[in-house]
């Protein structure tokens, strides 16, 4: 009883004691986390910045692009993946009388990241999950809805698409519109009909596959790829037959030679990615099994040299103590056999990914002058920070300059082709890593740039952010993510999120740039009359001048735009502008997704960034159309 | 008298005591009987003829257990709930830190959340995770929001500092189809 007593007494005084130790322990601590947060921005010594181009003078482009018909039959506009328009009659002069011509309402509130396609006269839109394609007649006023095809993707596909339930596009050929659904279907519809022709699974969700990319079709071939790095899928890029919706071949990101469809054509540029099996050899026993590396970006196709081009995904888990090795061949770049999937060359932009940094991002087929001779180049703009100019037929690296702030890497040494990461800037296990730039969705994401072939200049949409990463150990569970890492995301110097850079490819330098509150998550859209358009986050769609980047009109959408502007020759002969609006996406998940942002690290590490985007704008899709009055 | 009295003392001093030490209660023989209560959690706020259905019993032995709702954290993070869900603001899953529960926040609810899945991309862990863990996890997820007492609620993060820990969370009147009835 007297023990009963006793211990009743003494022990909300051990409580008491206990909570105040704790409390000041956790003062303490908070303080000192708060510290090393603010601290975070000092962190940054060493830092590379991009160089600005003190003289610019417009350089036209010399090489020739396809021939436009005027309308807009695939995302990137042509296989070159330009973007741009030769339709003039919208210029610097007038962009300022541009008046709204239609609207249409998609009825669905996640990220609208899709392009608009126009083909005889009709407009193609495809919408976030569940993936409905909308045929609207140009030829009648107000664009009425001709039919609409729905496919009706299982709502179990949410649960796997990392970063919202986006759908990047559709792309048309020979009278089918071709795309791809949440849950891994490959779809062909008829454009006229909007019957569907064929459909095709390609993967499945219960592996953690899913599918936002717009496929292309090239030489009758229709090429997909899978998303899911923090899935711990493993990545792929299929050519499906356009007629038959067969699949062709299978180009496996990591595995052996065999599967990666690597044989005797495969020469790369540099010696660390030429060797047998490198596929399984770059990585701990088993892990390229489940290690990511996905195809969810842009393919580009010379029809001359016969190859697509497309970008290798991060590897999985981000937790790279759970991978060492190379981690072939993964956050780099193939050139494949269109025909026959066979590698031809491989580029790794990023070895040992420590950062997210997939290589997804587009690549611009040109051909430019670099040191006085004209080179077969692409350009890739990476997440990791540079603008990479490279010779399109081998795979060597012709230069590689920073478009944002970089504290990760030290810069690409041209003579290896190695990036050279900075030691103390590896996030692992119980450490945090502070003060990387660029962060997990990159100096860049998958927002396209586009190519003026008027000024010679790249318009690049791209992010300006930092962050702190602390990587966890992760268990993998088929059809869960598989990421392990605690990440927290916050504006990079200057204070602001984003940027609209105009780049000067051959001197890789900075022309000029507009900083925008919030990352610039939308595509641009480059045109002969000089005006490059692109949208923001809290929802405006502006114009801008190509040679000097000043503002020439805008207009405040109901929505923050994600999607890709694209212009077009109407059935009238005028031009047209057009632009889905609604936010969402991994950047814009805190509105699309009600997102709570006292956690900084939801949505993998983005919320707390993007924190006060709820006041700046709301869900909702709707495609906005424009024309001269 | 003052035998009877010193009974009655003796009596509340153990009732208190008692009570004190679900806390640090830890159920090393889980009971598997948990799961009867599930088939009686209500999915829809709406009760015909205004009459609601009686609420059932709470299995609180896993709410009132500071060792049971650290398990779930660990666990929370070891069955990548937090990939979907971060460490409650939500991501490829909606936030589990605020007041908007779409399926129910009562403990059956979430219990039939994590077992069953949801149609909207939560998946089902149908024999994947032991019982007793899942209520756990559950224990564990309505301290996201402040539904516990502060005194079972983590009180520390052991990682990167992203948010309050959960003791400090201020408690949020669920609301959503089965949120517990405004009083």
């Amino acid at each position: 009883m007297r023990t009963f007593a006793q211990s009743d007494v003494s022990r909300p005084l051990v409580r008491n004691r206990a909570v105040l130790v704790s409390s000041l322990v956790a003062v303490l601590c908070l303080s000192l986390s708060n510290f090393a947060q603010a601290d975070s921005k000092s962190h940054t010594s060493g830092m590379l910045m991009p160089e600005t181009e003190s003289n610019y003078q417009p350089h036209p482009y010399g090489g020739t692009l396809a021939p436009d018909d005027g309308q807009w039959v695939r995302p990137a506009k042509d296989y070159a993946s330009t973007r741009y328009s030769t339709l003039d009659q919208i210029n610097t002069t007038n962009v300022q009388n541009l008046k709204l011509a239609f609207t249409f309402s998609t009825g669905l509130t996640r990220g609208h990241e899709a392009a608009p396609l126009v083909v005889n006269n009709t407009m193609y839109i495809v919408t976030p999950w569940p993936n409905k394609l909308y045929a609207l007649d140009l030829t009648k006023p107000g664009a009425p809805m001709k039919w609409q095809y729905q496919p009706l993707p299982t709502p179990a596909a949410q649960g796997v698409a990392c970063c919202d339930v986006v759908n990047r596009g559709a792309s048309y050929d020979s009278g089918k519109i071709y795309y791809n659904t949440l849950d891994d279907q490959t779809v062909c519809v008829d454009a006229n009909t909007g019957k569907e022709v064929w459909k095709t699974r390609v993967g499945d969700i219960n592996k953690g596959e899913s599918i936002t990319m717009a496929p292309i079709v090239a030489k009758g071939k229709v090429l997909v790829g899978v998303s899911g790095g923090e899935f711990g899928v493993r990545g792929w890029l299929k050519a499906l037959d356009a007629k038959t919706g067969k699949v062709a071949w299978t180009g496996y990101t990591a595995g052996p030679d065999k599967d990666v469809l690597i044989g005797p054509r495969f020469k790369p540029f540099y010696a660390q990615d030429r060797g047998q099996d490198l596929g399984v050899k770059s990585w701990p026993p088993d892990a390229w099994k489940i290690g990511g590396g996905g195809a969810w970006g842009w393919i580009s196709y010379d029809p001359e040299l016969n190859l697509v081009y497309y970008g290798t995904a991060n590897p999985g888990p981000w937790d790279s103590d759970a991978r060492p090795g190379d981690n072939k061949f993964t956050a780099g770049i193939f050139a494949r056999d269109v025909d026959t999937g066979e590698a031809v060359w491989f580029y790794q932009y990023s070895p040992h990914d420590l950062y997210d940094y997939d290589a997804v991002n587009e690549n611009i087929l040109l051909d430019l002058p670099i040191n006085g001779q004209t080179r077969k180049v692409l350009i890739h703009p990476d997440r990791n920070g540079y603008v990479y100019v490279m010779d399109r037929t081998n795979g060597e690296v012709l230069s590689a300059s920073p478009f944002a702030p970089i504290t990760t890497s030290k810069g690409v040494d041209l003579k290896t082709g190695l990036l050279q990461y900075v030691e103390e800037k590896k996030p692992t296990r119980g450490k945090v890593a502070r003060g990387l730039c660029p962060t997990a969705p990159g100096a860049k994401d998958w927002q396209p740039s586009a190519f003026s072939a008027k000024t010679g200049l790249l318009y690049i949409p791209h992010n300006n952010l930092c962050m702190d990463e602390e990587d966890v150990a992760v268990n993998y569970i088929a059809g869960t993510p598989y990421v392990g890492a605690n990440v927290v995301m916050y504006d990079a110097p200057g204070g602001y999120g984003g940027e609209f850079t105009a780049w000067d490819p051959i001197s890789g330098k900075v022309v000029w740039t507009i900083p925008d509150h919030f990352p610039v998550w939308s595509g641009a859209l480059a045109t002969a009359g000089n005006v490059v358009f692109y949208g923001t986050m809290d929802g405006w769609f502006r114009a801008v001048d190509a040679v000097n980047g000043k503002k020439l009109w805008e207009f405040k959408t109901g929505s923050g735009i994600i999607g890709q502007p694209v212009t077009y020759k109407g059935p009238d002969g005028k031009q047209y502008v057009a632009i889905l609006s609604g936010v969402g996406g991994w950047a814009g998940a805190i509105v699309a997704g009600g997102l709570d942002a006292r956690d900084k690290s939801a949505a993998l590490g983005f919320a707390g960034v993007m924190q006060d985007l709820p006041k700046y704008t709301n869900q909702g899709g709707m495609l906005y159309v424009f024309q001269l009055p | 008298m003052i035998y009877s009295r010193l009974l009655l003392a003796t009596s509340l001093a153990a009732v208190a005591t008692l009570a004190a030490c679900n806390r640090e209660e830890r159920e090393l023989r889980p009971s598997p009987s948990a799961s009867q209560v599930v088939n009686q959690a209500q999915v829809s706020g709406l009760n015909p003829g205004a009459n609601p259905l009686p609420t059932p019993p709470t299995p609180s032995i896993y709410e009132e257990s500071a060792y049971a709702v650290s398990e779930g954290k660990t666990l929370f993070g070891q069955y990548n709930c937090s990939g979907c869900h971060a460490n409650g603001g939500g991501g490829i899953g909606p936030p589990l830190m605020d007041n908007n529960w779409i399926y129910g926040s009562q403990p059956q609810n979430i219990f039939t959340t994590i077992v069953e899945g949801r149609p909207n991309g939560m998946p089902s862990f149908r024999n994947r995770i032991p019982e007793y863990q899942v209520w756990e996890l559950v224990a564990y997820v309505r301290s996201l929001s402040g539904l516990l007492p502060k005194d079972v609620a983590p009180s520390r993060n052991d990682q990167l500092y992203v948010k309050p820990p959960e003791a400090s969370m201020p408690k949020q009147t669920p609301t959503g189809i089965t949120g517990e009835p405004s009083k």
